[in-house]
This record gives C-alpha cells, sequence and structure tokens, in this order.
C-alpha cells in the first residue's frame, strides 16, 4: 500500500526536527545598560525613560517619571548646566540630544496642564527637620514626604527657593516657574517656617523632637579679598548683589561696573548689571578662557548682551572712579603669575565673584559634626558624624550646582529614610554603561539638533525677561525622538528581522525571546542591535 | 538651505520596525505573523545572508501576491540547505529541478498557471550567482527574451560556496576563492572578467530590474512590491554576504553588505524598460578598504606584502559604479518638526 510517488521510499517532513540550536558556542541575551546620560545625571534621572515615553507623545507619563527623581522639571530645563548632553552618544553621531529643553517642555506643560506631585506617603510618624529651603532642602522635603515622614523646612529668607530665588537672576529663571514647582512641593503637606534663623542645631532638634536633620544652608558668603581701595572706592560681594536685585533693591552701581572671577556668578552679575543700566560690564578674570570656570552658555550669552572679558588680569587698586590691574600670564603648570605690567581702566563699581562660603555658625554646638575647609564632611549617604545629621548642598564638598543639590537632596532623604527605620540603605549596582561601541548607529534617521529661540538681544537690555525660549510641542517630540534610546531595548523589531533563523520570537507586549532550539548563535541579531540592548554570553559546554 | 519635514521616528526609515510607526509603514519582517517562507531547522551557516535574503524576498512577495505564489528554485546553497531529503524549510508552494533550468521551468509554471486560468498566482524563479549568472545564464536569457511573466530573483553571493567556495561570473576581482588562489603576480581572482547581471537583463529592455542588499530591508522589499505590479519576466538582484565564503565573522553578514553599498563596490538601484529610475545614495561614503579588510578573501591585499595598487583598482571600479549611478548626492537631514500624523 505505497502511495508515495516512485522511488519515494519516505513522507515529507518539517526541517523544525532539526534542532539547529545545538550548534550554538554563545547565546544572545537582553540587557539593560546604563544610557551615558542616566549616569552623568547629578540628579540621578533616568532621562532614557521620561525620553522613551515622550517619543510617543505620552509627555504625562514621561513627566511622572521624571519627577520620580527630580520635583523640579521645569526649574533643572532652565538652569541645569545639563552634563547629560556632555555625555550623550549622540554627539559623536551628530549633535547631543536637547535633553533640557525637552525636559522643560514637559515641565512647563505640567504647570499648564496643573499635573500634581505623587502624593506624600502613609504617615510614618517620623519627624525630619531640614534647615535651607534651597534646591538640597526643598529635593529632601519632596523624598522625605514621599516615603511619609513630617518635614520641617526652615529658611532665614522670607521666600523659599534659595539661590534659586536670590542668586539665579530672573531672566535664567522666571519666578512664576519657580514658585509654581516649589508650590507643588509645599502642596504635598509641609510645615515650613520662613524668616527664621537657626542658631543652634542641637538645641532645634531637641526642642522640635526630630528624629533626624537634613542641613542644606547653601553657600551664601560671598569671599572677599584684601585689595587697597581708596576711601570711596565702591565694592562689593556678587551674592548679596544679586540678593538684593531679586529682593527688587538694586543698589546703584554707577555706568561702569567691574566684576572680578570668573565663574558663572560672575556672568550672572555683569549681565545683571548691563540689565541695570551698566553701559560697560566688564568681567576680570586672572586666568584665560580655557581655564574659566563658568559654563559655555552663559559666556555666550552674556558676550552677546555686551559684557567684555579682560583675560589674565588681576585687580590691584580699586579707586572711587578706576581701578588698577595688572596683567598676568599662565606659567608652565597652568597658573597666572605676575609680569609687572600695570593697567588702569575706568570704573564705578566693582563686584566681586571670587566664590562662596558657607556659613557654618549653627554648628558651634555640634562638636561631633566634622567640618573641613569650611565644608562640612559626610559619608558616602550624606551622613556627617553626628548621629542622624545629613548634609548636602553647597554646604558640602562638591560641585556647586542646582542640579547636585537636587540629587544629593534625594540622596539625603534615602540614607535619613534608611536611619530612622533603623536599617541600611539599600544599593543597587550600577549597570554596565552603554558606550559608544555598544551601538550601532546606522539604524538612527539623520536628523539635526533643534536649537531653542532666544529672546532677541535688543529686548534683554533693561529687563528681566526670560532670555532662553522654550520648544513648541512638535519640536520637543522631535528633539526626544532624537534619542537613541542607549542601552535599552525600544522595539525597533531588528533582532526579530534580522534572524536568518527565524529564531527570534515577537511577544506582542514590546519584549522579544530567542527560540534557543534553533538559535545558531550567529550574532547578527546583536550586531544589528542600534542601542546594545542585545550581548552575546558564551554557553557552557 | 530649505529644510525638509519629514516623518521622523527615530529609526523608521531604517530598523527593521519601529513601535512608533503605524502598521502599514512597518516592513513585512516586523509582523509576526509573516509567513517565514524559509522555516527555522535550515541548514544555511551561522549568519547565512542567503537564507535572510530568500525570507525578506519572498515574505515580502508572499504579502505582494497575497500568498498566490509558486517559487522554482535552482540547484544551489539554497536549495541543498533547505532540502535535505526527506526534510523541507519551505512553507511556501516550491520546485526544484536542476541547476541550470530553473528559469525554463519557471516559464513552464506560468504558462501552465496561464493554460489553467490562474492568473492570479504569480511566479518566482530563484537561484544563487552559480545558476543566474553561469550555469542557467542561456535558459534565463530566454526567459527574459520571451518575456514570460517570472521575477527572477538572484541571491548573489558571489561564488560556488555550497561546493566549496569556487568561482563564478559574479566573483569580484582579487577575490580568494579556491579556483582563484593567490599565487602568481596577480593574487586571487583576475580583472575585467565576470558580468553585470543587472545591466545585462536591462539590456534585455526588461519592465522592471533592480539591485538589493540584505542591509537595507525596507528598500529589498518596496522592490519585491514593485517587481509584482508588473506582468512579463523582471529581475532582482539581490546582494547576499556569505560568511565561509568571503572570511567574514558569522555577526558581520548585513554590516558587510551595508559596506558594500556605502562604498560604492555594490550599486543599489532600479530601473524600468531599460532605463534607471532611481539609486539608492551613499549615506557615509567609505573607502573600499573598510569593505575589504573585513573579509578573508582579500586578506592578501592588506597585511605582509600589501597591494595597495589591487585596493586602488577596486577603489576605480567603485568610483564607476558612483559616477555611473550617481550615488554620491545626499540628502538634507530633518530638522524642526515632526511632521505626519498625531502621537498615539
Amino acid at each position: 500500500m505505497n502511495k508515495r510517488p516512485f522511488a519515494i521510499t519516505l513522507d515529507v517532513g518539517t526541517s523544525r526536527s532539526n534542532h539547529t540550536g545545538s550548534w550554538r558556542v554563545e547565546r544572545p541575551t537582553y540587557v539593560d545598560r546604563l544610557p551615558p546620560c542616566n549616569n552623568a545625571c547629578p540628579a540621578g534621572e533616568n532621562i532614557q525613560g521620561w525620553l522613551y515615553e515622550a517619543e510617543s507623545g505620552a509627555y504625562e507619563s514621561a513627566w511622572r517619571a521624571l519627577v520620580e527623581e527630580n520635583p523640579f522639571p521645569a526649574i533643572m530645563g532652565r538652569i541645569c548646566f545639563h552634563p547629560c548632553e556632555s555625555a550623550c552618544n549622540r554627539a559623536q553621531v551628530d549633535e547631543a540630544v536637547g535633553i533640557n529643553a525637552v525636559e522643560r517642555f514637559l515641565g512647563d506643560y505640567a504647570i499648564e496642564q496643573g499635573w500634581r506631585l505623587p502624593a506624600a506617603g502613609p504617615a510614618s510618624g517620623r519627624r525630619v527637620l531640614v534647615v535651607g529651603a534651597g534646591p538640597a532642602g526643598l529635593s529632601a522635603t519632596y523624598h522625605l514626604r514621599r516615603r511619609g515622614h513630617h518635614v520641617r523646612l526652615v529658611d532665614s529668607a522670607p521666600q523659599l527657593g534659595g539661590m534659586m530665588r536670590y542668586g539665579i537672576p530672573a531672566y535664567r529663571l522666571p519666578r512664576r516657574v519657580l514658585d509654581a514647582e516649589i508650590d507643588r512641593v509645599i502642596d504635598m503637606g509641609v510645615e515650613v517656617v520662613l524668616n527664621h534663623n537657626v542658631a543652634d542645631i542641637e538645641a532645634e532638634r531637641s526642642s522640635g523632637h526630630f528624629d533626624a536633620l537634613f542641613l542644606a544652608v547653601g553657600a551664601q558668603l560671598g569671599k572677599r579679598v584684601n585689595i587697597p581701595a581708596g576711601d570711596s572706592a565702591k565694592i562689593l560681594d556678587a551674592v548679596s548683589y544679586l540678593r538684593d536685585v531679586a529682593d527688587e533693591n538694586p543698589p546703584l552701581l554707577g555706568r561702569r561696573v567691574v566684576v572680578y572671577g570668573g565663574g558663572d556668578t560672575a556672568m550672572d552679575a555683569a549681565r545683571t548689571a548691563r540689565r541695570l543700566g551698566a553701559t560697560e560690564a566688564v568681567v576680570v578674570y586672572r586666568r584665560n578662557q580655557d581655564k574659566m570656570p563658568a559654563h559655555g552658555e552663559e559666556y555666550e550669552q552674556a558676550l552677546g548682551e555686551g559684557v567684555t572679558m579682560r583675560w589674565l588680569s588681576t585687580i590691584n587698586r580699586v579707586d572711587a572712579d578706576k581701578i588698577v590691574i595688572e596683567k598676568m600670564r599662565l606659567n608652565a603648570e597652568g597658573y597666572p603669575e605676575s609680569t609687572g605690567d600695570y593697567e588702569e581702566l575706568g570704573a564705578d563699581a566693582v563686584v566681586l565673584a571670587l566664590g562662596q562660603d558657607t556659613d557654618l555658625s549653627l554648628l558651634a554646638r555640634a562638636a561631633d559634626v566634622e567640618v573641613h575647609d569650611g565644608s562640612v564632611q559626610v559619608a558616602q549617604d550624606l551622613m556627617t558624624n553626628g548621629r542622624g545629621v545629613f548634609a548636602g548642598g553647597d554646604a558640602v564638598p562638591a560641585e556647586r550646582t542646582a542640579t547636585v543639590a537636587v540629587g544629593h537632596g534625594k540622596k539625603a532623604a534615602r540614607g535619613i529614610d534608611a536611619f530612622v527605620r533603623g536599617v541600611a540603605a539599600d544599593v543597587t549596582p550600577k549597570h554596565e554603561l552603554a558606550d559608544f561601541a555598544h551601538l550601532n548607529t546606522w539604524y538612527y534617521s539623520d536628523a539635526e539638533r533643534t536649537q531653542r529661540p532666544e529672546l532677541e538681544r535688543i529686548r534683554r537690555q533693561d529687563n528681566f525677561d526670560e532670555v532662553v525660549l522654550g520648544l513648541t510641542e512638535r519640536n520637543a517630540l522631535f528633539e526626544a525622538r532624537r534619542c537613541m534610546s542607549c542601552g535599552n531595548c525600544f522595539e525597533c523589531d531588528n533582532c526579530f528581522g534580522v534572524c536568518p533563523d527565524n529564531a527570534v520570537i515577537k511577544l506582542g507586549d514590546g519584549t522579544y525571546d530567542i527560540n534557543l532550539d534553533y538559535c545558531k548563535g550567529c550574532g547578527v541579531c546583536a550586531r544589528e542591535c542600534p542601542c546594545g540592548a542585545i550581548e552575546m554570553v558564551p554557553e557552557r559546554i | 538651505m530649505t529644510k525638509r519635514p519629514i516623518r521622523f521616528y527615530q529609526v523608521g526609515s531604517f530598523a527593521v520596525g519601529n513601535r512608533l510607526l503605524s502598521e502599514g509603514d512597518r516592513t513585512v519582517q516586523s509582523d509576526p505573523s509573516r509567513t517565514n517562507s524559509i522555516d527555522s531547522g535550515h541548514r544555511a551557516c551561522q549568519g547565512c545572508g542567503e537564507a535572510l535574503g530568500a525570507r525578506y524576498a519572498l515574505d515580502a512577495a508572499m504579502r505582494a501576491t497575497n500568498n498566490q505564489l509558486v517559487a522554482v528554485n535552482a540547484t544551489g546553497c539554497l536549495e541543498v540547505f533547505s532540502t535535505p531529503y526527506p526534510e523541507t524549510s519551505w512553507r511556501i508552494a516550491w520546485l526544484h529541478s536542476l541547476f541550470g533550468n530553473a528559469p525554463a521551468v519557471a516559464t513552464g509554471v506560468a504558462a501552465a498557471l496561464r493554460v489553467k486560468g490562474h492568473t492570479e498566482v504569480r511566479v518566482v524563479s530563484q537561484g544563487g550567482d552559480g545558476g543566474t549568472v553561469d550555469i542557467g545564464f542561456g535558459s534565463l536569457s530566454g526567459m527574459f527574451e520571451r518575456n514570460d511573466d517570472v521575477l527572477y530573483i538572484c541571491y548573489d553571493n558571489e561564488g560556488y560556496m555550497n561546493t566549496g567556495v569556487q568561482r563564478s561570473g559574479a566573483t569580484p576581482p582579487a577575490a580568494r576563492t579556491a579556483t582563484t588562489d593567490v599565487v602568481g603576480p596577480q593574487p586571487g581572482n583576475a580583472f575585467g572578467q565576470g558580468k553585470d547581471l543587472a545591466r545585462i537583463a536591462m539590456a534585455h529592455d526588461l519592465a522592471y530590474v533592480a539591485t538589493a542588499t540584505v542591509a537595507d530591508l525596507h528598500d529589498l522589499e518596496a522592490k519585491v512590491e514593485r517587481a509584482m505590479q508588473f506582468r512579463g519576466a523582471r529581475y532582482l538582484h539581490v546582494l547576499v554576504p556569505c560568511p565561509l565564503g568571503w572570511g567574514t565573522a558569522s555577526s558581520e553578514t548585513i554590516h558587510v553588505a551595508r559596506l558594500a553599498k556605502e562604498t560604492g563596490m555594490f550599486p543599489v538601484f532600479e530601473a524600468e524598460f531599460g532605463v534607471v529610475t532611481s539609486v539608492s545614495k551613499i549615506r557615509h561614503p567609505t573607502p573600499v578598504e573598510e569593505y575589504l579588510k573585513v573579509q578573508k578573501r582579500f586578506a592578501h591585499l592588506f597585511g605582509k606584502n600589501p597591494r595597495p595598487e589591487m585596493v586602488a583598482h577596486l577603489q576605480e571600479l567603485a568610483n564607476r559604479n558612483i559616477e555611473r549611478y550617481g550615488l554620491l548626492d545626499r540628502a538634507e537631514p530633518a530638522s524642526g518638526v515632526v511632521s505626519g500624523e498625531e502621537p498615539a
């Protein structure tokens, strides 16, 4: 009863009975690698994560993912110096993704839509005193409230915000944005005490029955130097100057203002002076442009507004209507040294922007809190030597930016939470970095970075209107989609498509699996994965 | 400089799929219910470009013909690794006869379908470069000349790989094969020989002739779909790197195909009725060294006794392609806003 054709002895079978997976010596494995932006973010934001949401236009999910780590997107989208963009892998393809611009769009959009921060956690019964309502103190407050701890937030100033209000000029950070984002944190239920100077933390701690303290007092004292000066010479420090301007009580400086220093505060002071009527605003700095600590954008904008620079110069003497500067040169180690050449420069006032110190008088009776070089010394979790006393922001040794302070606030909140609950803070190890070598950038469309519009220079001269403007929704969506999703699968189907053995299974929920019965381990999927989310792992043979 | 508004989906135009693309804009290969014309368990080497190219082309043809498709296969790797008796990897109607007669068999299948009135069933004939440019060339030219209603697809891996990497009429100059050894004053395959079958097909004034590589799926699928819009003889030439014969790592198959296109060694274009109608521009101009160095079959051009004059000769050939097809004018990158439909 052979019904087969002539000379055919076997029925047709499928090749699926041939399990070619036995050839394999390496197996493709889906991994999450740490995107360089996330790695670089001082506030620990999951930038790739929130951009991923924004790419599909899911702005609320994007914003919610963002505020998991940082409650101030609209503020950060203006004043952060975005180390994420410096680390962005896309910079090696064309230009870095405009992360800061998208963050600002999300922040502004959230304010416009009236989205609220997540509610405070269930009351834990623990009390925390936060001293200083700047970015570190407010960030700590937010994260402590989310964990259900009671927070008393005290500040010596009449309003919240610290240096974000009293240091950063309004043309960089409009006050309505600052107020909106701070109010949202306070709305979580925070006991706020303003105009209150904490003189002695131990007394304050015991009288208020606080389980832990967070010191985020900032660095509010402008550094002074001794410069020989005539009787009527006008010298003031940049911190006080900017504070008085923020208080709408600007001092009269005259027509020619010299700012001494080369940091961001120097730029802020010079740009502010221009806006208040100085026809000449000259920044005198002892080193050159390469060594200047001010960030490039601030410097460029200052130049654009008519601020001029005197590189390699120190001020030797200040008189009522002029200063004497000495020209410097850089030695082999890059340090400035005298040349003996002097020059006079007309000046009606000198603003010193030479750095800031922290007022630590409140620690006078807290003998166990170690202070070194004017900074509070802290451990990895930001706890000082004093039990339950944490510190962060400009008061501890670190880069002094608002973003670092926000990160400190989060970290301290985590440390405080562990401390008051008597457990060890859980530290998740970082994933392997998704560096450029892991990517296959062929697959990303060529797309230039979207530049943020800026206020015309002529309109900046006599007011504090915001200089850098925001992106539109369409611009922001475009910019978000420039993200290469480094190290994290974004469902491009490449692995599913390029497998010569149909051994990648598309599960339909945005994830994939490998059919190890047929995967020969050729590695094409890993090689062609745009974002480096597949790793070839040797089989144990 | 005018900015060209485009739909911008992060990877939309290059990757297989994308969650942000509408279903219609995704490739056939991104569809979980694609035909998988050639099934798992086939015995092609790790990283086989031909297995991949055949699935790409036939799955696209299946979609374009609403699954009304018959494939005729010449002898070659594709036939040997897919149908070791009694197993088969084919999930489509598939027919194999001899090495040299696939176009003639396809002519017969098309004629039989016409006689039986099944004009909705379309015929694809396929083979490797050996079965196409050498052994089946006579019957292929006949099929072209008679304008039989067949799409012929050549999967070009530039040699007889299945039998141990011998030279074919599609092997590039200077390449080492088992029959073009690296000896003598001019090691490897000779310059000035071989054939460019896409241009020969164009000389037959076919309705549609195109080249493609496994490195650009969107392009390959679009060409199969376009080919199926015509009746009569059509020709598609797909470059499918061979890790074994080219001496490349199995993971590099797509990458090396991309380099072939980006260096100009393999021009990607389409032509209708003998006239070139579009070309795939080079995105990142690349010297031919980059393409040659990753392949062991060109190893004798580098290393201890390098042959820069032979590399320069190959660069000249690439330059000639670039000039002939105008491969270099680049498009402007996208910028500004996302146009197209609203986000989901």
